[in-house]
Parts: C-alpha cells; structure tokens; sequence
C-alpha cells in the first residue's frame, strides 16, 4: 500500500512535494508540541489529595509568544506558497511554447481535442480523441479547459495538477510531464451520478512516439 | 420493496379494470382488422456511420470484431432503411382505448450501445431496462410529455429497472452520458398501431379497424414522411416511404 | 457557600398543561431539551447515512446487509446505486451540519446556557424562541421528506454547486433537490430568530454585575456565533431562493446556458459557509473552556486573549471564504488573498489552544468524563486545525483540494472537535436539565473507544487524501491508482461500523439516565457558574429575582475561596460590594 503522495512526474510535483514536506514538518512540531503537553499535563497535574492548583489568570509573555510565533511562521509560509502559486497558476504563468490542447468536459467524458499536424487548435485539422490525453515528455502543455454542462474538475494526482472546469468560462491550465508513461486522469468535483466513471488516460511519450501517434491520429484514427 | 408491492398492486387493478372495460373491442379490433405493410426504400448516396472509440471502454470493445460505427444511417443490403418507425397518427376511431399488452418491452445495453436502437411502445407498458455491460451506464429519457428520468445502472443487471409512460409521444430520447455516443428513440403511442423497419426494411401494421388514417414514417436524421391510407374490410393495403440522402 | 440564589419554585406559577409546559413551551430550558431530543435524531440519521456510504467504499458492488428492504431506486439486488449513493453524501453532509452539529450547539446550547450562565430569567424574546424551534423541526421533516419524493433526495452535495443543482436534467433529481432549497430556507428562519433572541438577551438581560468580560467563555462564543449566524443564514437563505427559482420557474441566475454565473453559487454559499464553520465549532470552543478550567480547579488561561481570539476568528472568518475556491477558476490573485486570511486565522486558533494547555498546566486535573471529552477536543481539533494550514497554501491545496484529505480535515474539526465538545458539554449540564447525572462509568467507556475507533476511522483519510482519493466517488476501484488502496477503504469502514456500535453505549447512557440516572446535587462539578447556584433540574423561570454578581466566571482555586476549590459567581464574600443596578429587568414576566 502506499503511504505517501503519488509518483512525482510532473514539474510541479518537486515544490509541492516540498511544501507538502515543510508544512508537515512544521504542523508535526506543533502538534507534538501540543498533544505530549496534553499528555504530560494530564499525567503531572491530576487530582491528588490535598494538592490544589496554581491560581493565575494567564501572562501576557506567554501569550504574545504564542501569537507571535504562530503569526511569523504563517506569514513565512504564505510568502512561501505565494511564490508558487503564482509559477503554478499565475495569469502570466503558461509557458509561451506551451503545446495547447482543448478539453471540453460533460456528463461524463472528456473530449480532448488536438491540434494535429499543424499544430494550431481551431484549424480543419483538428481531431477530437474520447478520454485520451496525450502528451510529450518535457513539453509544457496548456489545456483549455470548458465544461458543457456542470462544473467537473481536471484531476491528474502524479502532475499534482487540479482544475476545474466550469460551464461559461475556458480556463487555462499548464503542466509539464516529466516522465514517461501512463497515468489516470480524474474528475474532482462531484458531477452527477456518473462522476466516478469519469476517468480518462494521461500517455506520457517522447517526441517521436507523439509525432508518430499525431500522424496515425491524423491518417484516421488507430484502426 | 413497499413501493414495487404497492405498484404491483396498483398495477394490477388498473390492469384489470381496463382490461375489463376494453378487451372486447380490442380482440374485435386487433384480429380482426386490415393490415398496412410496406418498405422504406432509401435513395441516394449511402452516408458512412461515424465510427465509435470505444478503446477507453474495453469491455465494451471486446464485444465487437471491427470497429464499432453509430447507427445514425443503417441501410439494408436491399436498399432499404432500417430504424424507420411507423405508426397510426390519425384516423382511429374517437374514445377507443386500447389496454397495454403486459409483455414488457425489453431495452437492452449491450457493447455500449442500445438494442433496439429505435423501439415503441404503449402507453402503460412495461419497459424493461437491462444492463448487459460490466460497467456503468446511465439512462437519461428527455421526455416532454411524460416525466423524464435519468438512472444508472453501475453493473451487468440482475433485475432491469422498470419504467412505464403515461402519454403519447413520438419520440423520446433516450441517452448515456457515459458514453456520449449512446442513444435510442422511443415511440410511445395510446394504441398498437405502430412497427420500426429491420433488416429488411419492411414493417406491417395489423388488425386496423375501416377508417382513413394518417401513416407517419420517423427517422431520427431524415424526419417525418405521412401518407393516408383507406382500408376497408380485412383487405391489406401496402404503402411505402422513400428517404432520399441530403 | 452552596446558598441558592432566590430560586424560582414550582409553586409560584399556576399549574401549566402538558402540551404548554413541554410542547409549545416558551421556557428557553425546554426549547434547549426539544432541541436537544431532535438534533440526537438527526445526528443518529446522518450516522446510519454515514454507514451506508462507507459500506459502498469498503465493499463496492457487494449488496448491503438489509440493502434488499430498500427500494429500488436505491438499491439493485441490494447493491447501492450511484445516484442513491449521491443522496447519501449529501443528505449525511446537509444532515450533519445544518441540522445536528449546529442545533446541537446553537439550538440547545444557547438556549439553555445563556440565560442561565448570565443570570435572567429567560430569553428576551420567548415566543420568538418557541417558533425557532418549531421551524427547525418544520426544516428538518422537509428535508428528510427528500427520500420519500420521486426521483429521491438532493444529490449535488451539502455544498450544492450549481449548475448541477440547478438542473434537475443534469442532477437526475427533481423534488428532492427543490425540497433542499426549502428547508433551508425554512431553517434559516429558525437561525435567525434564535439568533436575534441570543444576541438580544446577552446585551440587554446580563444579570447586575454580569459585566461583559465577567461572562463566561461559553457565553462569549455563543454571543458571538449568534452575530455570524444572524449575517450569514440570510446570504444563504437568499442564494436557495436563488436555486429554487432556477429548478423551478426557469430562472438562470447560476447557469450559464442563459446568462447565468456558475461561480456566483460557490460566492454566495462559501461566504455563508466559511462562517457557517466557524459556527460550528466558536460555541464547541467556548463551552470547553468552561469545562476545561473547572476541570482543571484553575482559572482559565488568558482570558482576554480568549475573547479576542473569539472575535478574531469570527470577523477573519468573514474573508476566507474563496479559499474553498481556490482550484474554482477563480483570479489566482484573489487566490493569494485569501491564502493569507487563511493563514492568519490559524493564529487565534493557535492562542486558543495554547490557553487551554495553559490552564492545565499546574491545575489540579479531575478527570471527570466531560473534562476527558474537553481534553480529547483539544488534542482532536488541533489536528483538524493544523491539517488546514495544507489546504490553506494553495500549491498544496492543488493536489489535495476536493480528495479524502479534506474530508480527514473537516471530520477532525467536526467530530473531534464539535462533536467531542458536544460528549462533553451534553454530560456536564444533563444534570442542570434533568436533575440526574448521566453513568461516569459507562462515559468513560464511550470516550476511550470512541477516542480510539475516532482515529482508526478518520486519521486513514489523511494518507488517502495525499495519494489521491477523490471525494464523493461511488467506486475507488474503477481508478488504478486508487485499487492499491481498497485495504485502506475496508479498515476504515471496518473502523466506521465500530464507531457507529460504540455510540450505542452514549445513547443508552443518556436515555437511561433520565430515569436512572443518580439524582444529581445542585451544584455536582463544583463550578463558578450562576447555573450552578439553582436547583437540579433548574425551576421555570429560574430566578424569582436575577442574582448579583461578584466576579468573574473562572475563579477555581482562588486564595480569597479559603479551603474550598471553587468561588461562584454570585457568593458574595465580606469584601464584595454589590454591583449597581442590572441590565436585565430583574423580575420574571407574567405568565
């Protein structure tokens, strides 16, 4: 079984793994800090005979301590994952050589469209594959994403990448696929009765299987 | 299980008082009457159906040797056209009710694709939905006049879920949006008069009462065609329909 | 020491009927009781929803035990449906919070404890009251009607995003989703009448000497959540108006097929339900200080900084709510914004908690069974606390957002801390309203294995969420990724079932009880509180004249108290002058 977060093979994945990393490292400390005072106070201070407790209504050391520590830390940690965020998915954010791809999402299929050989969406030559994204190793990808009926959401966990797609807007979303391979897309937004069968696949190939894929797609498909 | 006891139950007595009050009539009507039969001829450049990608669905694709095409267009090797349903429109007889056979109507999922792909049925029928797929297919039917229902069958069927219509209406659609290229027409109609062209593109409409009526011939991409047809007697009559492609 | 205060007696009033004294009552304690019967229902309800849905996790395409009794709209040869399974995420979700966690803390908790803890005889506004109770019901037979409508209950989640609610051709459902929109409508009523009554009575009937920062942390939290309800049920009441005119008459305000905003919905529910969280847990918080510190025989720690951190959290709570929409599509700048309200609200939490460890710290502990529910609150909602800070920065909120993660995140807030601020808040003032206490032995079974079973179900959810694991997804199987974790799904329902058994021991103790229960003292836990200073159970009308008060609410231990642990409120003691005159009418109102 696994443990932890999924494969990284996505360029996101190493910040956010990391961030993952810091904020459990950060949490942890804080939540030992907490439960083994609760524990150790339970234990030292309970009811005995003829004991009585400490009378005090608090310090006020103590608390712009514990205000201010917990303040800078946020504070650090928002800088932080600001500085992500917007790399992630800042308006200016998508590569200028990003590849695009069209996924319209409905109830309950993904239609990916391609641009095909000439490399441009909108033109005569693009084709629509169902519930197959292919991509190439390497190069970033910008889906414009558009729903037809209800908001779904794009979901594939090894990129680390979510986004949802909702009806009346097209919004765009870039990764960059760093490894090889095939993995599972997922709808993230409950949909419909149909949401969980709303998976597709992710090809992660090199440049010349995607070219020679992009050739057999163009020639008419795989049959 | 309340609910299916208290509709057997319903069923039942509505069953019985209207057969009560119309059987009569019916079998007079049914075995006695004339017949209309006929082909839908096709004319024109035979259009090639869409091929379906079923490679994200390999149940599905296993249950088919080529590739799977849409059943939009489907003419016969005789030039006729298949899924073409035909019914009365008019002329029968005012206030003559017609009591539903109590032989359901079967609606198949099988390969991801419906079977039949055009059916009808009576008012009060039975349809019987049954998933012959190992995966999940839902059945949304976009119907005006009767209520629309939209439910889901996760797995191959044990038992099929049952619907029955209350009104006539010609056609309702019936879809799954699991798998976008998934649809069906169904013809619901008050009386028996109605049949859908198959392999051999031929329908018959038996045990018509005398009387002028309007014959419809539907097909879901080349519409409607009527024609009026007088029978008298027990003598047939035959009427055919061309499509021409556009 | 243990002197009543001027008790009102049974015998001052005209005999009442059943039906005026327990039904139709006016009485703020018997309005808080019927509140509390109903929301154990429902809580019961959504439990036995709960089961359901991790029956279908734990054992997908495995027909459910009794699943056969369900109709078939529900069940196949007793195999749950997608669509039913739907149903059940939403109506446990919409049941669990709008009509358990929240009546548990506001409807009863409010009434019963505010004019108690400050000293009057009742709510500023009694019939007001009645009808907030009798609405709240009204809501919650609306809403459980959904699973007896065609087409079954609302199944678009508790959250309801449109457009799928809006479109009964998308969602599959039809009444059940209009009956939604109703009962919150319904509800939301409800919340503000108590609401207004709260936030009145605290201002204006506090008893002499109740000054404000003389009243109890309970009080404060729910004085507090009374002003978030009163702002936020409305905007939710005005986006369901909203919903039903789109299901129903054809409006498009949330659909985008004719003009409408998809968005808009998610605006308007999150701007009422980020507070609405907060709801959900200032009066858990409040409630546990006062156990806590009596708990501990040593006055609450920082008492001021608890105050403010009580307003802190609810006016920060008022600009967080786009942080549920971060992966929405929504500008990515406001996406920052709102990570740092999000972050900061994590302060105040943070002094909250760390008060609390304060007051333990040197106290002289008993371990009575609401104490052990207080102090499993503390160490629970600290993890459910902290688990948010992964949500709040976005990059990470990207691969967890809408996964197991998040349903982890929200259960530890809500029943590791609600609902165990609820197992020790219902103990602790059971005898105040029914004059027994409730088993200590049989309470302390219920928490260690609830504490136990608690953690085997939810904490599982974290490493569910981090690889992956989609919420509300009817079968885990059909993804490859997520078979490997099938094993995680059983233990956890395995976990649930367990759970679920374990409540068993809460719901026989506290009907037992009623009748069994040892008859309780007037003042059983030795608190400070003016509750405390009337009989078991307290008399109609509590006080024939409102009591004075000396001192603040949380001086255990305190020098001037002599050999005794604890000095109430109203014990005036040689030194103590008396206060000046009342806010509160003191004398009770004619009947």
């Amino acid at each position: 079984m696994h443990w932890w977060l999924p494969e990284a093979a996505s360029t996101f994945a190493g910040p956010i793994d990391g961030l993952f990393l810091a904020i459990l490292i950060i949490t942890g400390i804080a939540l030992v800090i907490v439960e083994v005072g609760l524990v150790w106070f339970s234990v030292k201070y309970r009811a005995r005979p003829g004991r009585k407790a400490f009378y005090t209504h608090g310090s006020t050391r103590a608390e712009v301590i514990w205000t201010a520590i917990p303040a800078v830390t946020v504070v650090a940690l928002g800088i932080v994952s600001n500085h992500y965020w917007v790399q992630i998915k800042g308006r200016n954010s998508v590569p200028p050589n990003a590849y695009s791809i069209g996924v319209h999402v409905k109830q309950f299929e993904w239609q990916i469209t391609y641009p095909g050989p000439d490399g441009q969406l909108g033109t005569g030559d693009d084709f629509t594959v169902r519930n197959q994204l292919h991509v190439t190793v390497n190069q970033p990808v910008v889906v414009h994403l558009t729903s037809e009926d209800v908001i779904h959401s794009f979901y594939v966990p090894q990129f680390r990448i979510k986004q949802d797609a909702v009806p009346g807007m097209t919004i765009n979303a870039w990764f960059q696929a760093t490894k090889t391979g095939e993995y599972e897309i997922g709808c993230a937004e409950l949909c419909g009765m149909g949401h969980y069968k709303m998976r597709a696949r992710v090809f992660v190939h090199t440049p010349e299987e995607f070219t020679a894929w992009m050739a057999q797609q163009a020639a008419g498909g795989s049959e | 299980m309340n609910r299916r006891l208290l509709g057997m139950i319903g069923g039942a007595v509505v069953l019985a008082v209207v057969a009560a009050s119309a059987a009569r009539q019916t079998a007079e009507a049914v075995q006695a009457g004339a017949t209309i039969s006929g082909k839908v001829k096709f004319t024109g450049v035979r259009p090639t159906n869409p091929k379906i990608d079923m490679s994200e669905e390999a149940a599905c694709k296993a249950k088919y040797p080529t590739s799977p095409t849409a059943e939009t267009v489907v003419v016969n090797a005789n030039g006729t056209l298949s899924n073409v349903f035909v019914y009365v429109k008019a002329g029968l007889p005012a206030g003559a009710t017609y009591p539903a056979p109590t032989t359901p109507v079967t609606l198949d999922q099988n390969g991801c694709r419906y079977h039949p792909h055009v059916l009808g049925i009576q008012v009060g029928q039975t349809l019987n939905i049954k998933n012959s797929d190992p995966l999940l297919h839902n059945i949304k039917a976009k119907a005006v006049k009767n209520r629309p229902f939209n439910v889901s069958q996760p797995n191959v069927t044990a038992t099929p879920t049952v619907r029955t219509f209350n009104m006539p209406e010609v056609m309702v659609p019936l879809e799954c949006n699991v798998h976008g290229w998934m649809n069906a027409w169904l013809g619901v109609l008050p009386h028996p008069f109605f049949a859908v062209t198959g392999a051999d593109g031929s329908f018959s409409i038996k045990g018509l009462p005398p009387g002028t009526y309007t014959i419809e011939a539907w097909h879901e991409k080349y519409g409607t065609q009527t024609a009026t047809v007088t029978v008298a007697g027990a003598a047939p009559k035959t009427q055919d329909f061309t499509f021409a492609a556009h | 020491m243990t002197a009543v205060a001027h008790p009102k007696t049974h015998e001052s009033h005209e005999p009442m009927s059943f039906w005026r004294k327990y039904i139709f009552s006016t009485d703020h304690k018997i309005i808080g009781i019927q509140f509390l019967f109903v929301s154990l229902f429902f809580l019961l309800l959504g439990g036995v929803l709960a089961m359901q849905i991790r029956w279908q996790l734990g054992f997908p395409n495995t027909a459910m035990p009794l699943g056969t009794m369900l109709p078939e709209a529900m069940t196949s040869s007793g195999v749950i449906l997608p669509e039913y399974y739907i149903q059940l995420v939403t109506m446990h979700g919409t049941f669990m919070v709008f009509f358990a966690i929240m009546p548990l803390l506001m409807g009863v908790y409010a009434n019963f404890l505010i004019p108690l803890k400050i000293g009057t005889h009742d709510m500023a506004f009694p019939r007001i009251n009645m009808w907030s109770f009798w609405l709240a019901l009204l809501a919650g037979l609306i809403m459980v009607a959904g699973f007896f409508v065609p087409d079954g209950a609302a199944r678009a989640g508790w959250t309801m995003y449109a457009p799928l609610s809006a479109r009964p051709d998308l969602s599959g459902a039809t009444y059940g989703q209009m009956l939604w929109s109703v009962s919150i409508v319904v509800l939301g009523l409800s919340s503000v009448m108590g609401s207004v009554n709260y936030i009145t009575t605290v201002i204006n009937h506090r008893a002499p000497g109740m000054t404000w920062f003389r009243m109890p942390l309970s009080v404060w939290a729910l004085f507090i959540t009374a002003i978030l309800a009163v702002l936020a049920l409305p905007v939710l009441q005005g986006a369901a108006i909203m919903l039903l005119f789109d299901q129903t008459i054809g409006t498009h305000f949330f659909d985008p097929i004719a003009g409408g905003q998809a968005l808009l919905w998610q605006h308007l529910f999150w701007f009422f339900g980020h507070p609405e969280v907060y709801i959900l847990i200032l009066p858990a918080m409040g409630m546990v200080s006062d156990i806590i510190a009596n708990g501990s025989r040593k006055p609450i720690f920082g008492y001021h900084s608890m105050v403010f951190a009580i307003v802190g959290i609810a006016f920060l709570g008022w600009i967080v709510w786009g942080h549920h929409m971060f992966m929405s599509g929504m500008n990515p700048t406001l996406g920052s914004t709102f990570m740092v309200s999000t972050l900061l609200i994590s302060v105040p939490s943070a002094i909250k908690v760390f008060n609390w460890l304060g007051t333990m710290w040197r106290g002289n502990i008993k371990f009575t069974v609401p104490m052990l529910n207080a102090v499993g609150f503390v160490s629970m909602f600290t993890i459910g606390g902290l688990s948010g800070v992964f949500m709040a920065a976005t990059p990470v909120d990207m691969h967890i957002h809408d996964t197991y993660f998040i349903v982890a995140h929200l259960h530890y807030v809500l029943f590791g801390g609600s609902l165990f601020a609820l197992f020790a808040a219902i103990p602790y003032w059971y005898p105040k309203m029914f004059g027994r206490m409730m088993s200590e032995a049989i309470g302390k079974w219920h928490f260690w294995l609830t504490f136990v079973t608690y953690n085997m179900v939810f904490f599982p959810m974290h490493i569910l969420g981090m690889a992956g694991h989609m919420r509300r997804i009817y079968d885990p199987t059909v993804y490859d990724f997520l078979k490997g974790l099938q094993p995680m799904n059983k233990f956890i329902t395995l976990s649930a079932f367990a759970l679920f058994a374990v409540q068993v021991l809460f719901l026989f103790n506290f009907l037992w009880s009623l009748k069994r229960g040892k008859k309780a003292e007037q003042n059983p836990w030795q608190d400070n509180g003016l509750e405390w200073s009337l009989p078991s159970p307290a008399p109609h009308g509590n006080w024939e004249r409102a009591p004075n008060v000396y001192r603040g609410p949380y001086e255990f231990s305190a020098p001037e108290a002599g050999n005794a642990d604890f000095l109430p409120q109203h014990v005036k003691l040689p030194t103590d002058r008396d206060p000046a005159a009342a806010t509160a009418p003191p004398s009770a109102p004619a009947h």
